[in-house]
Formats: structure tokens, sequence, C-alpha cells
């Protein structure tokens, strides 16, 4: 279209002309009205005329666009392969005005060829809507120091800084996608390196969900990590600190709540957002450390080795969200979940976990690359643990145990790309005194930290931790923790 | 599980209790990530379509919040209307995935990818991140200007068709007044215009790239080093001696931008900071064309004024 200004002469006249009458028109100087009742005739006329070649043009243009879509369709899959996008170049000339404003060139020849395809070029892994899966990378790296030289005695989780010094704790190869149009799938391998260097695989999350059920129900089925609370739901490279809080290192252990199995979730029609989960799980392992896992003592009791005797002795995960937008800015969610499932102390005994949630976030309307922004957020978890009775020397009776703890963890954004946290924790419990004491012993634990994000593919994030406890190395200690991330191919939104 | 037995309980009253969605009207429930696109859907849709946006006008629509209640509100959508090219690749995917309505998932009638039809801008031919935030599929800001707003209309009124044939025929006629009336306009806005072609400009993102072209600006650069990375010292320090020799006039924002640094290069240069809005906001610039409108009346003020250091 914008070519009808170059190749009509009498475009530039009238917008000459136009430009004249303009200033008169509006100063209200009619002093010849009748010269510029003609000339405004004059201008009707080409200007129905500039209308009449734009339809024109427009018309021929879509015929190209079409033509050009039914070209670029019947060859995307093996230009995608490649590397090369399909070449917009031809659809730019046809429908786009030309980039220069300069006015000889009649044709739009002065597009850029797009470069043929070299072996020495980088071959691009494809993302987005161009592939059929989205893949990343991201690795996470630490570094710090800590008062104690034995660190897994004051950090909880796998994927925390495990000893003074480095730490990959979690180098993962992240797919997703459309399987077909009935499902999504996902996977997530994790690598890490442990104290001695070796390298662990874990098959961190494998599941398919649900794209087209009806009544808003929706089901996930494979290894996942519960939906309960918010936290255990996260990836470490989501977290907003270097080590995941202590509550959830106590009831959920090193590795979180995840184990096979599936779940139903019913979105609920209410005015505002609702949702209602139920996981069915395996109960069994260190991915279900208050459950049937064999590996970890709990409260002096010799774990049994239980095995699944009827449908009560899987794992039970429901969870209840629900979210408000307090203002424009400001949006609260809220949710409570539960755990239930048998535990490995005795050959009928159970563990119960409740857990509530809250999330609150305020971000202003006039946010510029996500900030600023302000966000709350806390956990309270309790456990009641059904112990069984113990024989022997060291007699245990049949006793219920409980434990609980919280954190909250308050995140300015204060400018952009610049964050800063502060975190408390605490955790405590009915249990001292029973074998293994310490482990369930009352602790505490402060962490400000402040993390720049260069830009949303990496981060470099600085931790101070102060632990305070009977558990901890001489009463209490310092640790100072910086975290790298990166982050290679396809960003996944996050959720809110 | 007693307890969520009786919250599934309440909750079910509050529903059967709630008319107002039981008995929604018979309007055609039209979700726009964006508020462009949002006006674009009214003027083809008005009374026909009930339109709600995700995004607030005067947001950075990049990082936008993937709150909960849009789950709630796309859940319900028999259109959704997205700009493409990446626009909303932060914060619509998650809501999509829960939100589990099948009217609106990829390639449905319902779902309106803006981006379809428009030739973009500045398709990169090799895909690098070291080069800044560049979208795969090209430039996303198009919707400043007119004539792919009008391909908008278009690709939207083929999607309110195929969803509600009943009323194609409302919709084809609100999209020919709406192409008329850009059309109608088009013409006054680059006569307004037509003094200033050629005018270099700086903007801060690549947001006003499709707008520049439409009328003849010439955007020679941008107070980002690179697509999506905060100015710096660095790159403005090259960018004030550039903007000097070529006598940029203009320094172009979006309302959510921070100031120091246009301000800053303003200062040291002979351009002047104009924010732009790129949204139709409800107050000033109800519709799309007054969002036009208004633009580039302030663009013709700025320009009609003297530089600031001749």
């Amino acid at each position: 279209m914008e070519r009808a200004w170059r190749r009509c002469p009498f475009v530039a006249a009238f917008l000459v002309a136009a430009m004249a009458v303009e200033p008169m028109t509006s100063g209200g100087q009619t002093s010849q009205p009748d010269e510029l009742r003609q000339e405004l005739e004059e201008m009707k006329e080409q200007l129905r005329r500039v209308q009449e070649q734009m339809k024109k043009q427009e018309a021929i243009i879509q015929k190209q666009q079409v033509v050009i879509d039914k070209l670029t369709a019947q060859k995307p899959a093996a230009a995608a392969v490649g590397g090369a996008p399909p070449p917009p170049e031809q659809v730019q000339a046809a429908a786009a005005p030309p980039t220069a404003p300069a006015p000889a060139p009649p044709a739009p020849t002065t597009e850029k060829p797009r470069e043929p395809w070299s072996p020495s070029q980088p071959i691009t892994l494809l993302s987005g809507a161009r592939g059929y899966m989205n893949i990343s990378f991201d690795a996470l790296m630490d570094f710090g120091w800590s008062t104690t030289a034995n660190v897994t005695a004051i950090e909880t989780g796998d994927h925390d800084p495990l000893q003074r010094g480095f730490t990959l704790p979690n180098e993962e190869i992240f797919l997703d996608g459309a399987v077909d149009p009935y499902f999504k799938g996902l996977a997530d391998l994790v690598f890490k390196l442990d104290e001695n260097n070796n390298t662990d695989v874990e098959l961190e999350e494998v599941y398919l969900t649900t794209t087209s059920l009806p009544w808003n129900l929706q089901t996930k089925a494979g290894q996942f990590f519960s939906e309960f609370g918010r936290i255990n739901q996260q990836h470490p490279h989501a977290w907003d600190f270097v080590d995941q809080p202590l509550v959830i290192g106590r009831m959920f252990g090193p590795e979180g709540l995840r184990n096979p199995g599936t779940r139903l979730s019913w979105l609920v029609p209410t005015p505002f957002y609702s949702e209602i989960f139920l996981a069915v799980q395996n109960s069994q392992g260190e991915t279900a450390y208050s459950f049937r896992n064999s590996g970890t003592e709990f409260f002096g009791r010799p774990p049994l080795d239980r095995t699944v005797r009827n449908p009560g002795d899987l794992l039970y995960v429901p969870r209840l969200v629900a979210s408000f937008d307090l203002t424009d800015s400001q949006t609260l969610v809220t949710g409570a979940s539960g755990a239930f499932a048998p535990n490995d102390s005795g050959t009928s005994t159970r563990t119960q976990i409740y857990g509530g949630d809250l999330y609150w976030k305020w971000k202003p309307s006039w946010q510029a690359g996500g900030f600023p922004f302000l966000a709350f957020q806390t956990e309270a978890l309790g456990r009641r643990f059904e112990a069984g009775p113990v024989g022997g020397a060291a007699p245990l009776p049949s006793q219920a145990l409980y434990d609980w703890g919280i954190y909250s963890q308050l995140l300015y954004g204060f400018t952009q790309r610049w964050v800063a946290g502060v975190r408390a924790d605490w955790v405590s419990s009915n249990a001292n005194g029973l074998p293994p004491a310490d482990r369930l012993a009352g602790r505490f634990r402060w962490s400000p930290n402040l993390t720049f994000y260069p830009t949303e593919f990496s981060k470099i994030r600085l931790q101070y931790n102060y632990d305070h406890g009977k558990t901890i190395p001489n009463g209490d200690d310092s640790s100072v923790w910086m975290q790298v991330e990166f982050l290679l191919g396809s960003h996944a939104a996050h959720k809110f | 599980m007693n307890v969520f037995a009786r919250l599934l309980v309440m909750i079910l009253v509050a529903i059967v209790g709630d008319s107002s969605l039981t008995h929604a009207a018979d309007k055609l429930k039209v979700v726009a990530t964006t508020a462009d696109l949002a006006a674009v859907a009214r003027a083809v849709g008005g009374d026909d379509v009930d339109v709600t946006t995700l995004a607030r006008p005067t947001e950075d629509p990049h990082f936008v919040d993937a709150k909960p209640s849009f789950i709630r509100i796309v859940n319900q959508a028999d259109v959704l209307i997205e700009g493409g090219a990446s626009l909303e690749a932060g914060w619509l995917p998650p809501i999509l995935d829960s939100a589990r309505n099948s009217k609106i998932s990829p390639g449905s009638p319902g779902r309106v990818v803006a981006a379809q039809g428009i030739a973009l801008l500045e398709v990169p031919t090799q895909l690098d991140r070291s080069m800044g935030d560049v979208h795969p599929q090209g430039n996303p800001h198009f919707m400043l200007d007119p004539v792919a707003a009008k391909t908008v209309a278009q690709t939207i009124a083929t999607a309110f068709c195929a969803v509600d044939h009943a009323r194609c025929t409302d919709y084809q006629d609100a999209l020919g007044r709406f192409r008329a009336a850009i059309d109608g306009k088009l013409l006054a806005w680059q006569t307004t215009l037509a003094p200033f072609k050629g005018t270099k400009v700086v903007t801060y993102h690549k947001d006003f790239d499709y707008f520049a072209e439409r009328f003849g600006l010439e955007v020679i650069d941008t107070l980002e080093p690179k697509p999506g990375i905060p100015p710096s010292p660095t790159h403005l320090t090259e960018l004030i001696p550039k903007m000097r020799s070529a006598h940029a006039r203009l320094i172009l924002i979006e309302p959510y931008r921070e100031r120091n640094n246009p301000d800053f290069v303003a200062e040291h240069t002979e351009a002047r900071v104009l924010v732009l809005p790129a949204m139709p906001d409800a107050k000033d610039t109800p519709d799309y064309i007054a969002l036009v409108d208004s633009d580039v009346r302030q663009l013709a003020a700025a320009l009609g004024e003297k530089p600031a250091r001749p």
C-alpha cells in the first residue's frame, strides 16, 4: 500500500495541497472561498482515486498472501528441522512498507537476502511454536562456606549446598510439549554431583496431563511432585532461596514428596478461582519420606518393610486452593493440603500431614519487566506420626507423635532485575528425647538474600543463613552461599 | 478428608446459588490478552460480545503475572485472542494448561493468534540469546500499525463467524465499518505526519517499529542495548553521540517505562521524551482509533515544536 505513495505523483501533490490548506482552514481565513472549494473538490476526487488504488493493492497483497501461505505451509517441516525459519522476506516485501524512507526505488529490493545455511553455523534447537517439543537445560551452581564443616547438618535438601566450597546440586533437562490432541507430556531428568563428585541421575518427574476432559476435570499420571502447598510443587530453579525451607525437609525429606501415581483435579465453577486436587500415589521410598520409607528410622522405631495390603495403603494427597484479586494490583492465593498414608514404624501405623499456605503479591499497574513487586509467602505444616511399639532391650510404647513447622518469606523486587528477600524458618516437635532425638529437635533459621537476574535465563544470588538449634554443631551456625543459574533453551513460564 | 468433603458441599451450594454463572448472557465470551486486541475485538463484536482483557493496559505486556483469576476467565471463554509471536510466552501457557478449555485449544476456531497474517518485522534468521530476548517469530508489537489492525480485525471476525454463525453478518458488517473507519482515518494520520517523514527517533524497546514504518519515522536505535536488557551506561554513551549526529528528535517510550534513562539521554541530545501509550485506555482513548488518533496528534505536536537544542 505504501508503494501507492511512490507510484502516484499526484499523491505528493495532494499532500502538499493538504498541508497548504491545513493552516488556512484551522486559522479560519477563507479569503478565496471559491478557489478553496474547487481545491477541496479536487482533493476529494484525488482521495477517492487514492482509496481505490489502495483497495486494489490490498486485494493483490491478499492474493499474494494466500499464495505465500500455501507455499510456506508446504515446506515448514523441512525448513524447521534445518534451523531456518520459512522465508518471511517475500511476505514482508509484499505487505509491509519498505524500511527506508528514501523516495526513489519503486520495488522494495532492499530486503537483506537470507543467508544460506552453512555447515559451520550452529544448529539451533527450536522452541515454542516451531517444534514438537520444548527442550531446556537448567544448571544451578552453589558456592559458599559455613562455620560448621558438616554442611549436611544444617541443610536438609538434596538440592541444597552439600559442602563447603562448590556444589552442583541440580542440573536438569526439561522436556515438554503436546503429545496429541488429548495429552501433554513432561519429563524432567535431574543430574547432580554428590560430595565425592559422582553423578546421580534422577527421573524427577515424568507425567502426562489430559487436555480435553469434560466438566473442568484434568488428570495427571506418572511420577510427579504432589500438589501439596507451594514449594513442594516447584523445581529448585524456581525457588526464591538457595535451599529448601526446614519444615519441608522435615516433612518431605531431601527429595520432596513425589511418587508414581495419578491425580485428578477439578476447576470449581466459582466466580473466583478455586481448584480441588486429589492425588493417589505410591507410598514408599525416600520420596515418600514420612510414609513407607524403609530407609529412615523414625522416633527410635526401626523401619519395617510393609507391603501394600489394600488401597488404603497408598498415599492420598488432597488439596484445595482458592485465589482472590484483592485489588487491581494485589492477589491472594490460599491453600489447604493433606497427605495420608501408612508409615513403616508398625504394622498398622499411619502418618497424617496437614498444611496451610498463603501467598500474597503486589505488582503495580505500571510494572515494567515484571518490577517492582512485593510478595509474601508462608506455609505451615503439621505432622501426626503414629509410632508403633518396639520391644526388646529399649522398649517403646505405641504412641502418636507430633511435629510442626512454618516458614515465611518476603521478597521485594525493588528495581528492575533486583530482588531482596528474607525468610524465617522454624520447626519444633513434642518428640524430644526419643532417639534419634536430634533429628526432630527445635530449630530456627534466618535467611536474608539478594538476587540479581541479568535476564530470565540467568541469576546470581547471595544468601546468608543464621541457624540456631540443638542439632546445629556448636548451637548456632552462620553460612554464606552464592548461587548461579543458567538456562538454555525454552523458558517454561512460571506459575503464579 | 471430612473437612474437604464439607468444603466441597459448601462450594456446590455456592455454585447453585450463583445464578449469574448458570444463566450467563447470550453474548460471546471473548478474552483478549492485551487491551489493543480487546479494542479491536469490541469494534468487530459490538454488543454481541463480552470482552475481557487479561493484562492491564498500563503494564508491560511481556511480564504479566499469570494470576489464578485468569484461569477462571479463560476457562469460560468462547474465544481467546492472543498477540502471538511469543509476546505472552512468559505468562499465558500455564493459564491455558490450567484452564482446560478445548474451545480455545491451539487450532480451534476459538483460538485467535493475531500475529497470523501479519508480515512480522525483524524475524531473526538465527536464534541466539546473546542478542537479547529476540522473539523467534519476529517483532510482536504490530498493533499500533492501523493496517495491521485491519488484518487483525479480519482474523477476529473470521473467528467470531466460525464460533457464532448466527451473528456472522453482524460481525462482517462491523468489520466493514472498522476497516472503512481506519481507511478514512489513515490518510488523515499520514497527512498529519507527512511533514515529519524521515524524522529520526529512538525508542526504549522495539515497541514502535511498525508504527514508525507506517508513518515514515526512522527508528535509529533503542535505549535498550539489546531487546529486554535495560539501558546500560556503555550503551548510552554510544547512543548519545549517535543521536546527536543523526539529529534524532524524539525518544518514544511506553507509559510504564522508567524515566531516568530517557531523561538523561534527552538532556544530552536535542531529542525530547514523548510518552506514547501503545494500549487503549478506558479514560482517554476508549477505542483503537482514538488511541492511534491520540498518538498521531501527540507525535505531530511534539515534532511541530522546535528542537530542544538546535
